[in-house]
């Protein structure tokens, strides 16, 4: 089709942003490649130049994360990792594309960690295995998706800003989790606050040949499942339509209230299982004060990977090896573990200014959905459009 | 003795409310301006982290209160820079950066704190405390309220002033347009971009304040992760105010109560989960959501940058 | 006042902006004298709105330089503008809804720590005189009349002691009497020695207020008539060079140009037509009684609606924006609950079925803001097409997407209603407006539309595609039926069969198009009170 006059910025077309699409030049993918590597390379030199300055050989310090994360069996420990974080990962990819910023990981996931490390020392005794780690997983799923109830439906009805409900519950959450552990999930035999510390046989199985825990395949499995309800499914359109733009969801009948409480549903409760994989396939108990925050690592990531829940596991499986291997490394040469955290703040920063050159040059897309970006605007509200007319576009007014 | 209302119990809940109030009131303010001015900055609990080590680090080493409140200052101020940069400056998305800066502020600190000290935590003496004449004599609250380090008064004044400086000047005037409507107060040749850049700063420095405060009087010692949410709790704390300062200094003095009642109830003699307690100021949030959370007020453009022009 | 010729205020030399494919200003020159109000004609998109933004300092030129005086100045920001006398009306209120009008107005006194309320409230008044308005200095912006705020913008603009007023579009949102207002007040200001560039795309205001004419197309200054020329001119041949003007050759493609006038604004000529065209009127097919529903934020409610559209039929709904046009189509639509009253289609209630049930039945809702809810900007245009049919076979099958059938279907749409894209994958966001609105056309009046509400159908876009779209609504007559509801008074008088007028949330009239039409909605529009039910309760803005 050729353009018209006054037509003239169709010219400037880009792909379009849902899984699944047949267009997409090779120099585009290579592009994204870029863009969704560099904030990590970049992050890396700086936290390198960083461990310069306390006076560690940032060298010494990378390829020590490798081998402790990646060679010879250590691979194993990272394959375990990568199974709450997967699962963590697309549980906020769902709230993500659906505009809702889901930052209540932290007490979903201690909350159903602390009442499966309750319940599971009596119930794989008491039940046949496989049943016992059936009900732990739907509990631990229940628990996550229970958890962001409130804020779900402070949203759905009152529009309150879920950032702050997500975030406050996670705190409640958090305590409410301790409270148990210290309380009715104690185990009586020991004078550290902790549950029953599950024997090695009564955990999940490995898979054959390896000693990485099944969950791992759960979350894989969660990823493709995900993947292909965003992109194939009535329901993951509505999701991205309510994502990108909640008033056109309202507009084209979309049930906005219901689909906000679903996504936040499903987020919680994919994070509810996280807590399961981590706690029955690694841990075996919950001490008192145990928060691997393992959310606060994994959004860079989910943005890098645009929200694509395959897209991420690469990345979630590159952040498993450097969270494993940097956990010795970091204890090998004396620094606080959070030294990795400055590494995940790092890449979300560089990410957003990757972003914006890349914006400038009008490359690709964006890392966020549009209506992410808007998440506290109120609804009807206009905004601003991608769309311009030659020199006439009338600009929205907000209200 | 485990009688609720002794003297001692009540003075203890009113003096450790206040000294717990006070780096929420600094940080709530600080709120204040930069969501009246349109950026909401969630990374105020990074902000007051680094406010927080800082703060701890030149007192300690400096051996000044005071001084250790300028370095909390100056910690907030360098974590705002960022987010004046990319916020403000480039127009990027305000949410992740402001998550970024809270996790770069904790990691960061944890790490420098690490570096330094190794596992040990060093305390601080306790901090001066000034008086006020007569008023300090009331029973019960008197040495509660009245006999408090300087600043405390000073936090209550800045509230105070602040209410005036958002009426009655130019500059107060500006920040609500860069809020409420920035094409206009570009319109009227008023840079949003400077005006925002300025309110983000206070913003900053006053979290730092709030975080150096925290660790410095209300501790005497610096840990990582301490300031344990308080940065999102100003937010809330700002919201539930509708930005007003005086509200906002009333409700951070009333979850600085709620976050000190654990003391208290162990000076009574009560013995009650601390987990619980420290839940308390969260749930008391959540219930106030719950039933004023359609009343918040949030000013139109928060959270939106401005680009001249933007088509 | 005769025109005397007197040395340009502002002069602009040869501007030329760009931006990502498109050349908004290519090489425009042009001046303003003190004294004169200098009318700048062209559609939308011939980049009037860009070459506003340059004087204003909103925009920076690539090319090309603006004279003060005779002095090259560089205007770079809106500051510069106000500093060297150039004040602007924008076609969006630049008023803070939240603040009064004198907190409006003292925006940007800076120098100063504290405000100066008094020494405000003493200027206000002397603007108050000058331009022969009388306004509360305390009320929030917000409460005040569309109209009112107008002035308080034009006084905005002249506060810093502005030599150059520039008003873009300022007409739009206005009832005929607010017009007349706004015309008695620039005459005083004329009058007064301030030179004003006045822009528009209506060919009649800029004929009728115009001491001098300037037009341009597709981003180049076609001409200017000059004072002599217009004074001279009798107003229909005026009309017919600047038609000349601003079409050129591409008028050919546009019909005849009684039908180009028309779009102009020319009611008159089209009523002939639209009674020819007049074809029987059937059952009833959309029924409201009683219907209330609340207003959102500032954009009030309805309550008291009787209507009746029937079959064959295409009614308007007049008023001035923000009288609670939006709040009477989302309840048709059903993305608004009712308070009160029932709707009935076909005859039956639909008060239980929600927007997609509605939607299913053949009852469309063609929404005002394309790109705020109408549109999912990325997503593309064949999804765009089918978001009010998400699940639905045989697009989607066994609960996933038939990507084939689906863009198979939207290139037949596209095809129909020329819609110009390089393919249906194209990001619907990256569309131009018109092409935008072509979309949303083709999703509200295909899959067995029946009753379709068009909430100003035609805002924003060039002047093909609004013959275009009045041409499909048009042919709602045959078999189906229509609900206008557009705040452009022409197009109403163009298009219906008989409009009713809302004005603070209520119907407060029903007339026919025909001689003095116009008039007589503009007065119900006000709220005439003679006309207007006494005391309606709903809030309203004008």
């Amino acid at each position: 089709m050729s353009t018209v006059p006054g037509n003239e910025l169709l010219t400037e077309v880009e792909v379009p942003n849902r899984a699944g699409d047949r267009s997409g030049a090779v120099g585009k993918a290579i592009d994204t490649v870029i863009r969704s590597l560099v904030p990590v390379l970049l992050a890396l030199v700086a936290g390198g130049v960083l461990l310069l300055i306390l006076g560690h050989n940032p060298f010494a310090f990378y390829s020590s994360v490798w081998e402790h994360g990646a060679q010879n069996k250590a691979w194993q420990e990272s394959a375990k990792r990568m199974a709450p974080l997967l699962l963590i990962a697309v549980g906020l990819i769902i709230a993500f594309r659906a505009n809702i910023w889901n930052l209540g990981y932290n007490g979903q996931f201690l909350l159903s960690a602390a009442i499966i490390s309750g319940l599971a020392p009596s119930l794989v005794n008491d039940l046949p295995l496989g049943l016992a780690f059936l009900i732990l997983f739907v509990v631990a799923g229940l628990v996550g998706a229970i958890w962001t109830i409130v804020p779900a439906l402070l949203k759905a009805f009152y529009d309150t800003n879920e950032i702050i409900t997500t975030l406050m519950m996670s705190f409640i959450g958090v305590g409410l989790a301790q409270i148990l552990i210290k309380g009715p999930f104690q185990d009586p035999s020991v004078n550290i606050a902790q549950t029953k510390v599950l024997e090695l046989d009564k955990m999940l199985p490995h898979i054959p040949g390896t000693k990485v825990h099944i969950g791992v395949l759960v979350a894989l499995a969660a990823a493709v499942v995900v993947y292909f309800a965003i992109s194939r499914t009535s329901f993951g359109l509505k999701v991205d339509v309510l994502g990108a733009n909640p008033r056109a969801a309202r507009h084209v009948g979309i049930q906005v209230k219901q689909l906000i409480i679903t996504s936040f549903f499903f987020s919680g409760l994919l994070i509810g299982l996280a807590a399961a994989a981590d706690i029955l396939g690694v841990w075996g108990y919950i001490r008192a004060n145990w928060n691997p925050a393992y959310g606060d690592t994994v959004i860079p990531f989910v943005f890098l990977a645009r929200l694509n829940p395959l897209v991420v596991i690469p990345f979630i499986a590159f952040f498993a090896v450097l969270s494993t291997g940097g956990t010795l490394a970091t204890q090998e040469v004396g620094l606080p573990t959070d030294f990795l955290l400055v590494l995940v703040a790092l890449i979300l920063l560089f990410m957003t200014v990757i972003e914006f050159l890349g914006r400038r040059r009008s490359l690709g897309q964006s890392y966020l959905t549009n209506g992410l970006r808007e998440a506290l605007r109120l609804p009807g509200r206009k905004k601003d459009g991608a769309a311009a007319e030659a020199g006439e576009t009338p600009k929205k007014v907000a209200r | 003795m485990s009688n609720l209302f002794h003297q001692d119990v009540l003075t203890a809940l009113i003096s450790g409310g206040v000294i717990a109030g006070i780096p929420l009131l600094l940080a709530a303010c600080g709120e204040a301006i930069s969501e009246r001015s349109g950026v909401l900055n969630l990374g105020i609990e990074g902000m007051m982290i680094l406010g927080a080590y800082t703060g701890f680090v030149v007192a300690y080493y400096l051996h000044s209160t005071w001084l250790g409140f300028l370095g909390g200052a100056g910690g907030g101020i360098l974590a705002c820079l960022v987010m004046i940069v990319l916020c403000v400056w480039l127009g990027l998305d305000q949410i992740v950066v402001g998550i970024a800066i809270t996790l770069a502020g904790e990691g960061i600190t944890s790490v420098l704190q690490g570096a330094q000290f190794g596992t040990t935590y060093p305390r601080l003496g306790a901090t001066p405390t000034t008086s006020i004449p007569l008023l300090h004599k009331i029973p019960v609250i008197g040495p509660g309220l009245f006999e408090q380090n300087l600043l405390v008064y000073l936090g209550i004044l800045f509230a105070l002033f602040l209410t005036w400086f958002f009426r009655a000047t130019n500059v107060g005037l500006n920040l609500r347009a860069a809020g409420e409507k920035p094409e206009a107060l570009d319109a009227a040749g008023v840079s949003v971009v400077a005006t925002r850049s300025w309110a983000v700063l206070s913003t900053g420095a006053l979290a730092g304040l709030g975080g150096g405060f925290l660790a410095i009087v209300g501790a005497g010692v610096f840990t990582p992760f301490m300031t344990q949410g308080q940065g999102y709790m100003a937010i809330v704390i700002c919201m539930l105010g509708r930005g007003k300062p005086i509200w906002v200094a009333l409700a951070s003095l009333l979850f600085g109560i709620s976050l000190s009642i654990t003391t208290a109830l162990q000076l009574a003699g009560i013995e009650i989960s601390t987990d619980l307690i420290n839940m308390l100021p969260f749930i008391a949030v959540m219930v106030a959501l719950v039933i004023f959370g359609r009343r918040s007020y949030l000013p139109p453009a928060l959270a939106l940058p401005y680009v001249r022009g933007a088509r | 006042m005769s025109p005397a010729v007197t040395s340009a205020v502002v002069e602009v030399k040869g501007i030329t902006k760009a931006f990502p494919g498109v050349l908004a200003n290519d090489d425009i020159s042009f001046d303003v004298r003190p004294g004169e109000v200098h009318s700048l004609l062209g559609e939308n998109g011939a980049g009037k709105s860009t070459l506003m933004g340059i004087l204003s300092g909103i925009q920076t030129p690539d090319s090309g330089g603006i004279l003060v005086d005779g002095e090259p100045v560089r205007i770079d920001s809106p500051r510069k503008a106000l500093d060297i006398g150039i004040g602007t009306v924008y076609q969006h209120s630049t008023l803070i809804p939240a603040l009064t009008v004198l907190q409006n107005l003292m925006l940007g006194d800076s120098g100063k720590l504290l405000l100066d309320a008094a020494s405000a409230r003493a200027r206000l008044e002397e603007f108050g005189a000058l331009l022969g308005v009388d306004v509360d200095p305390e009320a929030r912006a917000a409460d005040l009349a569309l109209g009112r705020q107008q002035q308080v913008e034009i006084i905005k603009a002249l506060w810093r002691g502005s030599r150059l007023l520039i008003l873009d579009e300022p007409t739009s949102m206005l009832t005929p009497q607010a017009v007349d207002e706004l015309y008695t007040v620039l005459a005083r200001l004329k009058a007064d020695g301030l030179a004003t560039i006045f822009i528009t795309h209506k060919l009649h205001e800029a004929v009728s207020l115009g001491d001098r004419i300037s037009v341009l197309r597709r981003g180049r200054m076609v001409g200017t008539l000059d004072a002599a020329a217009v004074s001279s001119t009798p107003p229909d041949k005026l009309e017919e060079i600047v038609i000349e003007m601003m079409f050129g050759s591409a008028a050919a493609d546009l019909a005849d140009v009684g039908e180009l006038r028309v779009g102009l604004g020319e009611a008159e000529a089209v009523e002939a037509h639209a009674r020819a065209t007049k074809a029987a009127v059937g059952e009833p097919l959309l029924e409201l009684a009683g219907v209330a529903a609340p207003g959102e934020g500032t954009d009030p409610g309805v309550a008291d609606i009787d209507l009746v559209v029937h079959e064959g039929e295409v009614v308007g709904v007049a008023g001035v924006d923000g009288n609670g046009q939006r709040a009477l189509a989302e309840a048709i639509s059903g993305q608004r609950r009712l308070t009160a009253g029932e709707i009935r289609l076909f005859g039956a209630p639909v008060d239980r079925l929600n927007v997609l049930k509605r939607e299913k039945l053949g009852l469309r809702y063609l929404t005002d803001d394309r790109i705020g809810e109408g549109i999912v900007g990325s997503l593309s245009i064949s999804l765009n097409l089918f978001l009010k049919r998400i699940g639905q076979a045989p697009y989607w099958r066994y609960g996933s997407i038939r990507r084939g059938t689906i863009d198979a279907r939207a290139e037949e749409l596209c095809e129909q209603f020329d819609v110009r894209a390089p393919g249906v994958e194209t990001r619907a966001g990256t569309l131009s407006g018109g092409n935008m609105q072509k979309v949303l056309l083709a999703r509200e009046l295909s899959f067995g539309a029946k009753v379709v509400v068009f909430h100003k159908p035609t805002y924003g876009l060039d002047l093909k595609t609004t013959l275009g779209v009045r041409e499909m609504i048009r042919q709602m007559r045959d078999g189906k039926a229509a609900l206008v509801i557009s705040t452009d008074l022409d197009e109403l008088l163009e298009v219906s069969d008989r409009i009713v007028v809302l004005s603070r949330g209520r119907l407060v009239g029903e007339a026919e198009p025909g001689p003095g039409a116009a008039e007589r909605i503009g007065g119900m529009m006000i709220g005439d009170v003679s006309l207007s039910l006494a005391g309606a309760g709903a809030e309203g803005t004008e």
